[in-house]
């Protein structure tokens, strides 16, 4: 077994041991990197020449990683997956750059996204598409998807990426992986580009609950760059795991899991639903309750636009600074106004720019009552209705999308209406920054599939704590991608 | 003006400039001739960078807002103000809009105007960031850093002015308060204060209590000075009657204009129509908050004493004139500066005269801010301690005053070299009048002898020419007296 394949606390044994150094890891880790690189296309950049260092008593110390290119470093090219900063190096780190370089560990690559983490496939970076490790033929996911891809095909134990609507929790699915979206503000976002602040949220992808734990103890805290972040000093997510969970309950949606909610269903869809439902009757013998909940349709319904209203306008307005004024590739325009129009014009993608015009439109005077404030009042709606679930249950259970990873080719219309809903429901732990965890629960046509646990607010441990228990009892702990053949 | 009357507000801009650092940045607060030398990543707008509110700023405008008699907020929020110029590098700007509620709302402002009280009613105060500033050369333009992110203050009033006058009454009168309250130095030459001014006309006998009866408004931007201010509004009415005069009026649009100060005129920049849709929503990096009214009060009891308050303590306390008081609080410098003369022992009476004459004469003649001149506070109080103690005369210390300024002297200086310090010294007085008659026989005899009595006068001059001026001409003339009559 290659040592990058290991959880952070066995390689931190060996470490400790002096079994290995770190060395070895780094060495390993660039030397996996470049395969991956090769295979799946999912790096901006890889660390070539990094070295290990000498590890201390700090679990993550020693131990490579993976950081979304959307985190800035200083000194290190980041940039967004886009034309626009292709060539940026910035002068600073992120907080939890630098939280991670305290604790002695290593980042060996930046790992592509969608541009600027706007997008769910792993396909408009502007590096190309990432592949998905189970099958190079369908897609991670995104927007974190080189993180993604990376965790699961053995480059680190852990990837840090950046969660807006699902971007987190989404590819790790996908890959069969954890994902791990804490509480809002739990993470500093100090360095961290922006998509739509109010979502935003700095988020973790590892092969096990524990390992999500142990980095998101490493990275959180309360941040004197960051308002909206809090003092969670007193929260230890790591010893909190105990795998005890008698007494626990957990809801599922019966207009999100119930296979009858959906017509001429695909295969896939069947297979993932019944599944799903039977990991829900293993997780009974856990002896925790497991209710079904009805959620009034036309709310469920509203998930998807009401994140595209929100997310869009937010993203017009944040990524107003890029004018290639301060920095990115400068045009040469006679008027100020037609050097940002053809800097923007020129270097963002299309699938962005249509997202600008549709946040600049939600936000129009005469629009904004319909769209952007009708968004707000149904957020709050949404966020209430989950919210009175946690008054009664430690957790909504949920299958993750419709199936497994889609196709990177001809799946143009895999945005079917009918699953709108199941594919986009993870965007309520952003509406109301819950903690949220994504954990493999099966295999459908071979790939894995996932489900996601979302909690209350600042409620973290006990979500992962729910996690880990029924990671234990389905054991795709650790899982490592292997290619299968669909064809 | 008899058929019209002219409704005028403003939208009065000043900088906070008494913060250490700017509003949602760590970078300096501070005014400075050296570009870019103030910057934070925040300011350039870098990606990733986050603002975090500066608690003291805010302190600062609910200070403002408190003064204006405004309606604090419950929770404060900040806006983003979408728009795309060089000067603005995150594309917005943060602000806050009158929805949800600023930091200050409906307010009213008393204010003096040709010795009449007058009052304007504010509709709000808000809090804001500055953009960068640009500098057009006649190729390039240069953007510099160092005034984006500074805090800014932005009040706006109701159309409650009537002329140029009360309008520009009603700005001195904020400028000191800003002042005196320790929120910002409200200095035109470092760009802390600029206005936005509305006019509109309507016909005299019409109610101007119904809005239906205003005239259509014309907003003119960016006006850099009082001065200006006034002749936008003057310029303005008389534009608009004209309009009305020639029927033209009615086809006016609604519109900005900008005022041009080479030819003393405002121009055309664009209409209501073409408006910038700024597209407000709110800052979700600034997560609301609760005011305390502990906080809140904490405020208010910590507001330095206004312009208003000062004249009447100075009237009231020290027995000044209202006139005299009113001059030394027209600035809060000189205020100061007349405090400052008082701590070292001079009585309010004796220093009001020195500073409303010699003082602001001076400065105003070498057009630097009190702050500058280099007789200060310290130096002033010694002289016109010499003056009192007898030690010189007040015409010497005068002169001595004078001489320093003209000559970039410490008048203290002065006053030693010239050997000014008065002889007082009954003794040494009296060898020196002693001489002098002895030296005079003749003279004597002319005053002994014929009555002569104003041959006095003659000796007092060879007293003073010998004591090359150090006598003390009353104590000399006195003993020339007596010394003369003991003879007789």
């Amino acid at each position: 077994m290659n040592l990058m394949e290991k959880s952070i606390e066995e390689l931190h044994e060996l470490l400790m041991k002096k079994e290995i150094t770190s060395d070895d890891l780094v060495t390993e880790s660039l030397k996996k990197s470049h395969e991956v690189q090769d295979k799946y296309n999912a790096f901006v950049t890889i660390m070539d020449g990094s070295k290990g260092i000498e590890s201390t008593s700090e679990l993550l110390s020693g131990i490579p990683y993976g950081l979304k290119d959307n985190f800035s470093t200083k000194d290190v090219l980041t940039t967004g997956s886009s034309n626009t900063l292709k060539d940026y190096v910035p002068f600073f780190d992120a907080t939890i750059v630098e939280k991670l370089k305290d604790k002695g560990a290593i980042f060996t690559n930046k790992t592509v996204l969608d541009e600027f983490g706007m997008g769910a496939t792993g396909t408009t970076g502007h590096t190309g598409s990432v592949k998905n490790p189970w099958d190079p033929s369908r897609m991670c996911a995104g927007s974190s998807a080189g993180s993604a891809c990376a965790v699961c095909a053995g480059v680190y134990p852990y990837a840090i990426g950046s969660d807006t609507g699902d971007s987190v929790r989404k590819p790790a699915a996908y890959c069969g992986i954890v994902g791990y979206k804490p509480t809002y503000g739990m993470i500093s976002r100090y360095g961290l580009f922006p998509f739509a602040s109010s979502l935003d949220t700095v988020g973790v992808l590892t092969r096990s609950v524990k390992d999500a734990a142990i980095v998101v103890d490493g990275i959180k805290g309360i941040d004197s760059k960051d308002m909206t972040s809090w003092d969670s000093s007193k929260i230890e997510l790591f010893n909190s795991i105990d795998g005890n969970i008698e007494g626990s309950k957990l809801c599922y949606i019966e207009e999100l899991c119930d296979i009858k909610n959906y017509p001429n269903p695909n295969d896939e869809l069947v297979s993932h639903l019944k599944n799903f439902n039977e990991v829900l009757d293993k997780i009974k013998g856990l002896g925790i309750e497991v209710e079904k909940v009805s959620v009034d349709k036309k709310l469920i319904d509203s998930i998807a636009s009401v994140y595209v209203v929100i997310s869009n306008a937010e993203a017009t307005s944040n990524l107003s600074n890029m004018t290639g004024i301060v920095f990115g590739p400068r045009e040469n325009s006679e008027k100020y106004i037609d050097m940002i129009k053809d800097y923007r014009t020129k270097n963002f993608s299309p699938l962005i720019k249509r997202r600008f015009v549709i946040g600049s439109y939600v936000l129009q005077a005469e629009n904004k009552d319909a769209y952007f404030f009708n968004a707000q009042r149904v957020r709050r709606l949404l966020v209430d209705e989950w919210n009175k679930l946690f008054e009664k249950y430690d957790g909504v259970i949920l299958p993750v999308g419709s199936g497994p990873a889609k196709k990177l080719e001809g799946s143009r219309n895999f945005l079917d209406e009918n699953t709108v809903a199941l594919e986009e429901h993870l965007q309520v732990g952003n509406f109301g920054g819950f903690p949220s965890i994504t954990i493999p629960d099966g295999f459908v046509s071979g790939l894995p599939v996932g489900l996601n646990i979302t909690g209350k607010c600042y409620d973290d441990a006990k979500v992962l704590n729910i996690a880990y228990a029924i990671e234990d009892l389905l054991g795709y702990r650790g899982q490592i991608a292997k290619e299968v053949d669909n064809d | 003006m008899t058929k019209y009357k002219a409704l005028i507000s403003l939208e009065m801009h000043c900088e906070i400039s008494k913060t250490k650092s700017k509003v949602f940045s760590g970078a300096r607060n501070a005014y400075s001739t050296k570009s870019n030398v103030n910057v934070r990543p925040l300011d350039m707008a870098f990606p990733g960078t986050l603002p975090v509110l500066n608690k003291e700023a805010l302190k600062k405008a609910l200070t403002a807002s408190i003064i204006l008699n405004c309606k604090q907020p419950e929770y404060i929020y900040f806006e983003r103000k979408n728009y795309y110029y060089p000067d603005l590098p995150k594309g917005y700007q943060i602000t806050q809009e009158t929805k949800p509620a600023p930091v200050g709302i409906y307010g009213l402002m008393k204010y003096e105007c040709n010795e009449e009280e007058k009052s304007v009613r504010i509709n709000n105060i808000h809090l804001e960031e500055d953009s960068a500033s640009l500098d057009h050369l006649s190729d390039v333009s240069l953007i510099d850093y160092n005034r984006s992110g500074v805090p800014l203050l932005e009040l706006v009033t109701e159309p409650d002015f009537r002329s140029s006058d009360e309008a520009v009454a009603f700005l001195e009168e904020m400028r000191r308060i800003y002042q005196y309250a320790d929120i910002s130095d409200a200095d035109s030459k470092k760009g802390h204060i600029r206005c936005d001014v509305n006019v509109s006309i309507m016909d005299e006998e019409l109610d101007e209590s119904n809005p239906d009866n205003w005239g259509t408004k014309v907003e003119t931007k960016n006006v850099n000075s009082f001065n200006a201010v006034k002749n936008v509004i003057d310029y303005e009415i008389k534009r608009q009657i004209e309009l009305k005069e020639s029927g033209k009026y009615d086809e006016m649009m609604q519109q900005t204009r900008r005022w041009d100060d080479l030819e003393g005129k405002t121009k055309f920049m664009r209409s209501k129509v073409d408006a910038i849709d700024y597209k407000y929503f709110i800052e979700p990096n600034i997560p609301k908050f609760k005011l305390s009214k502990e906080w809140l009060d904490e405020i208010r009891n910590s507001i330095p004493m206004l312009p208003s308050e000062r004249i009447e303590k100075y009237v009231e306390e020290y027995g000044l004139k209202l006139y005299d008081a009113k001059v030394l609080v027209k600035e809060k410098a000189i205020s100061d500066y007349f405090e400052s003369v008082l701590s070292f022992g001079i009585e309010p009476k004796e220093a009001v005269n020195w500073i409303t004459t010699i003082v602001i004469g001076s400065i105003n003649k070498l057009e630097i801010p009190i702050e500058e001149f280099f007789i200060t506070p310290d130096i002033l109080a010694k002289i016109i301690a010499l003056v009192l103690e007898d030690k010189i005369s007040k015409n010497q210390a005068k002169n001595a005053l004078y001489d320093a300024v003209e000559q970039k002297k410490n008048p203290l200086d002065l006053i030693a070299e010239s050997g000014m310090e008065q002889i007082k010294d009954e003794d040494a007085l009296m060898n020196l009048v002693k001489e002098v008659l002895d030296e005079h026989p003749k003279e004597v005899e002319d005053y002994v002898v014929k009555g002569l009595t104003n041959v006095a006068n003659f000796f007092l001059g060879q007293v003073m020419k010998k004591s090359q001026g150090k006598a003390n001409p009353a104590k000399a003339m006195e003993l020339v007296k007596s010394l003369l009559d003991e003879k007789k």
